[in-house]
């Protein structure tokens, strides 16, 4: 019985941090994080698809920037140099419900317009999207009492009910109505 | 003398009992968050940054293109190229490219399918527009720019 009176094994496990680590820079050498965020849009179906019918619609209520193959733009028949302007002008432009002749009837009729040139940079373009829809984001985070960001989050989960309920409730009347025309030459 | 003799004690250690757990943390954590790299890109990808990012909500509806200014300009020359999966496609090809896509994806999501463009910021609109006509025409219309997020903010 004395002989069995031993100290208990114990493994050696001095390697196994060497094996962890080896593990851990195979990952971080072979992965990227995940980066699925970005600006979304709905194209609008094919022409060929739908009837084309020629819709009237009245000077005041759109809202038209022109960008051209210098990455000069146009804003409302203006040259601007200074893209950060344009966000506060929407959101004027939106909101002025009949008051101003010059800007939009309602927020229902209001029409933004984008029109490139097919030499504009990709880049300009994303830059005055960018402004466009944090313009509009901005006002349906208003109407629903949160931030930005916020706002950006329940948009992007409406799989949850709240979130869905504050979302339609928001854009209630109040669609986001940004045209992306076809690029002239 | 004997006062000083007295001092020998075990040699100090750090214990690193604990190491492997720490490392194997970390590893999880990298495990998790991350996704292994598909295609390898063969374009420039200068993505131009923006602020009003939304996220996605389901990853496996989307189909990324690519588009940029080739890497290896001797062989594909200087011309900015659409990339879909691991190949170069034409203008043209961008329908049959969302049919196949659209094929891997369950009958009731087909419509939901999400492209993704991750274009370079020099790429001029024309190019984007023409893709963009033949995503209508593929009745592909969901779409995002996918950017990443501007600093200030």
């Amino acid at each position: 019985m004395a002989r069995s009176k031993r100290g208990t094994p114990t493994i050696n496990s001095s390697s196994m941090a060497d094996i962890a680590f080896l593990l851990l820079i195979f990952f971080l050498v072979t992965t990227t994080i995940a980066n699925d965020k970005g600006l979304t849009l709905q194209l609008p179906p094919h022409p060929d698809e739908v009837d084309q019918e020629d819709v009237k619609i009245p000077e005041r209520n759109i809202f038209k920037i022109l960008i051209n193959s210098s990455d000069k733009l146009l804003v409302e028949n203006e040259p601007m140099e200074n893209s950060k302007l344009i966000r506060e002008m929407v959101k004027e432009f939106v909101l002025n419900n009949g008051v101003n002749p010059k800007l939009s009837d309602s927020p229902l009729k209001a029409i933004v317009s984008i029109k490139t040139n097919r030499g504009t940079s990709y880049a300009k373009f994303i830059e005055i999207y960018n402004e466009v829809q944090g313009a509009y984001y901005d006002m349906y985070a208003d109407r629903a009492g949160v931030n930005n960001k916020r706002w950006r989050e329940i948009a992007s989960k409406t799989s949850d009910p709240d979130n869905k309920r504050i979302y339609l409730e928001a854009r209630m009347d109040f669609p986001m109505q940004i045209s992306i025309a076809e690029p002239n030459n | 003398m004997h006062k000083f003799k007295k001092k020998t004690k075990s040699d100090p250690e750090i214990p690193t009992a604990s190491l492997p757990d720490i490392i194997f943390m970390l590893l999880f954590f990298f495990m998790v968050t991350t996704v292994l790299r598909e295609t390898t890109i063969n374009v420039q990808q200068r993505i131009p940054r923006a602020t009003e990012l939304r996220k996605l909500q389901r990853k496996s509806l989307v189909s990324y293109l690519y588009m940029g200014q080739p890497q290896n300009i001797s062989m594909f020359g200087d011309e900015p190229k659409i990339q879909a999966n691991d190949v170069f496609i034409e203008v043209n090809d961008v329908i049959m490219w969302v049919e196949k896509e659209k094929a891997k994806l369950d009958e009731v999501e087909k419509d939901q399918i999400t492209i993704a463009f991750k274009v370079d910021e020099k790429v001029k609109m024309g190019l984007i527009s023409d893709v963009q006509m033949q995503l209508r025409k593929a009745n592909a219309r969901k779409l995002m720019y996918s950017t990443p997020q501007r600093a200030d903010e």
